[in-house]
This record gives structure tokens, C-alpha cells and sequence, in this order.
């Protein structure tokens, strides 16, 4: 349970830079993990809302895009989606096959909305929840 | 609405200073393994085996750690080699800056190798790079023969997993082949030795394994130097 860690390195990253953007408030911060990352969407999307919470950040996003893991076979140069950990290449049957993705943690962007802009109150009230049963 | 591209990994910090420790264990010729694995699996028993078998004047020291207690550095200390706990007070793995802060006071010029043995973990240590030349995972015969494939992460990054405690597969419902094709399924290129530190068996493929990648390190870094 390393996602309180990773959500605070988040909101550091968005914090330093929102120093290069004055005059814009933060609306979304986009992240990558990949498949092999070790890290829960779900527990890092509470510990994100859990520490934002009544903060000057309350209303940022969290954008979480979920990475497969992917081979590109070192014969034909085919590149998979491995499923089920078959890693052989789909298209020549061969088992040479590299890791080209799958493990990031990796931020990918923030929307920044300059202040006074019409959307300020519509994108606040945007807010993506956790299914939660 | 502007996107600002950010393109950098989430533990950019961590990665910083972990690559300022792998290139002074580069410079110092000093070979950094990474020992992961569940709480109780054998990390602290393998890692006395080791020492106890490593001549007395080899340039070897341990970094252990644990959320509490001096428990596992007391048990290391007895083979006179450089031990040092860090105890992270509730953190569930390392990072590089423990090591970074533990390592103030030694000096690497006098080391050949260090092991770090991880926190009892075998989720969060995978996200954290401490510098190390390669990890080792370590899965006792008592957990389950499909963990590679339910923390498919650590044994991905791994380089060598150390089946460990094999004097109990008699007892125990454990298809130590099973373990070992799953480990395989998830790297394919993964070394594995099976060792049990209470009889002794396998520790020699381990010591072997040690040897190997300490030789093949040394050469490494002349080339680099020059």
C-alpha cells in the first residue's frame, strides 16, 4: 500500500508546475500506469481525493490511463498486447520477444484554466468519484 | 483549457537519486543487489548463509530493512561483516533516499558488494529503483506456487528468483515446477535457484550465482573506467 506515496509525489509534481503557469488555477492531472506497475487505481484515487481534500487543490481531477503490457517480437518486429502472460509473438509463433511497455508510473499532463475563465464553476463541479459497492 | 505535457515518471525524485547511487556504485566497483520478497519467505536466513560462507575479510556490508526493530541487523552483525537497519517507522518498502542516508557514513571504496535486504513486501518495493545492479526475489514453498502470477511486477523486474525453504516441500502442497514455469510466464528470462537454509541445499547454485555476477560486474567497471 504505496499509493498514499504516490499520490503526494502527484500533487508535488502538480504544485511545482503550477509555479511556470501563473495566473491558471489546475483542473486535471493526468497519469500513465502500466499493468505492471504494482499500483491499485482504486487506492490511489482515494488516497488522491484524501489528501486534496480542503486544500486550494479540492477540485483537481485525477486522470488515470491503465497501460497493457506490450512485446515486440525480436524476429518479425510484431508489436502485442500480452494477454493472459502468453508472451509468444501472435503473428511468427516465436517466444524472442522484448518488454516495450507496461511498467509506467509516469504523469502525462495537466489542464490548467486561466482564473476568471466561464468554466471555473462547471469543471469544479466535474469531479470523477470511485465506483465504490 | 490549456494540457501542459508533463512526460515524467511520478517518481522522478526517487529515480534521481537512485541513479546518483547506481553511478557511485559504478565508480567504486561496488555490485548493489535489491533482496525483495513476502515477511517470513528467508531473506535474513540466505542472507546469513551468505555471509557465514563469504571469506572473513571480503569487502562485503548490508543494508536491512524493517518498519520496526534492530532484530535482523543483530542477527547479520555476528559475521563481522558492515550491517546497518533501517527501520522506516511504518513505510512498506524502501527508497532511495533511506539508502542515500544510510550509506553517509561508509565508504564505498572500501566495498566489493552491497545487499539490501527490502522490507517484507512484495508489492511496493517493485516501484522503488534503489540504485542496485539487479533484484532478487525470494519465495518460500509455503506461500503458493501462483504468487509470480498474482504480483506479476516484482518478478517481472527481477533478475533471479530464490525458491527458498525446499526442505519443507515434502509437507507441504507447493509444485515447486508449477512455481517456477509461472515465475517463467511472467519473465521469461528468469534465473532460478532453489535453496533451503536449513539443510543447506541449493545454497551452493545460489553462491555460485553470487560469485558469477560479482565477477561479471568487476570487468564492467574497469571498461567503464577506462
Amino acid at each position: 500500500m504505496h499509493e498514499m506515496g504516490i499520490a503526494n509525489s502527484v500533487l508535488e509534481a502538480v504544485r511545482t508546475e503550477m509555479g511556470l503557469h501563473p495566473g491558471t488555477y489546475p483542473c486535471k492531472v493526468g497519469v500513465r500506469i502500466g499493468e505492471l506497475a504494482a499500483i491499485d487505481q482504486d487506492a490511489l484515487r482515494f488516497c488522491f481525493e484524501a489528501i486534496i481534500h480542503e486544500t486550494d487543490l479540492k477540485s483537481l481531477q485525477l486522470g488515470i490511463e491503465l497501460c497493457p503490457r506490450r512485446h515486440r517480437c525480436q524476429l518479425c518486429g510484431c508489436e502485442f498486447i500480452v494477454r493472459d502472460y502468453d508472451s509468444s509473438c501472435p503473428q511468427c509463433a516465436s517466444l524472442k520477444t522484448t518488454c516495450i511497455s507496461g511498467d509506467e508510473l509516469e504523469l502525462a499532463y495537466l489542464e490548467v484554466e486561466e482564473y476568471g475563465s466561464s468554466t471555473f464553476g462547471a469543471k469544479s463541479s466535474q469531479r470523477e468519484r470511485p465506483h465504490r459497492g | 483549457m490549456d494540457r501542459v505535457p508533463l512526460e515524467r515518471k511520478v517518481l522522478s525524485e526517487n529515480d534521481r537519486i537512485a541513479a546518483e547511487l547506481r553511478a557511485r556504485f559504478q565508480e567504486h566497483g561496488v555490485l548493489c543487489l535489491n533482496i525483495i520478497s513476502s515477511p517470513g519467505s528467508g531473506k535474513t536466513s540466505l542472507l546469513e548463509r551468505t555471509l557465514e560462507a563469504l571469506p572473513p575479510h571480503d569487502r562485503v556490508a548490508v543494508l536491512t530493512g524493517d518498519i520496526q526493530t534492530e532484530n535482523d541487523a543483530n542477527r547479520l552483525k555476528r559475521f563481522h561483516f558492515p550491517v546497518k537497519q533501517i527501520t522506516t517507522g511504518g513505510t512498506c518498502h524502501l527508497d532511495a533516499r533511506m539508502i542515500e542516508r544510510h550509506l553517509a557514513d561508509w565508504r564505498l571504496e572500501d566495498l566489493d558488494l552491497l545487499l539490501i535486504e527490502n522490507v517484507g513486501n512484495l508489492v511496493c518495493p517493485s516501484s522503488y529503483d534503489l540504485g542496485e545492479a539487479a533484484k532478487i526475489v525470494v519465495l518460500s514453498v509455503t506461500e503458493g506456487e501462483d504468487k509470480p502470477l498474482k504480483y506479476p511486477s516484482i518478478f517481472f523486474k527481477s533478475d533471479l528468483l530464490v525458491l527458498s525453504k525446499i526442505d519443507l516441500l515434502p509437507y507441504v502442497p507447493f509444485d515447486i515446477e508449477a512455481a517456477a514455469e509461472n515465475a517463467r510466464k511472467v519473465h521469461p528470462e528468469m534465473e532460478i535457484v532453489k535453496v533451503s537454509c536449513l539443510n543447506r541445499h541449493g545454497l551452493h547454485e545460489w553462491m555460485m550465482w553470487l560469485a558469477e555476477r560479482r565477477r561479471a560486474h568487476k570487468p564492467l567497471v574497469q571498461q567503464t573506467a577506462s
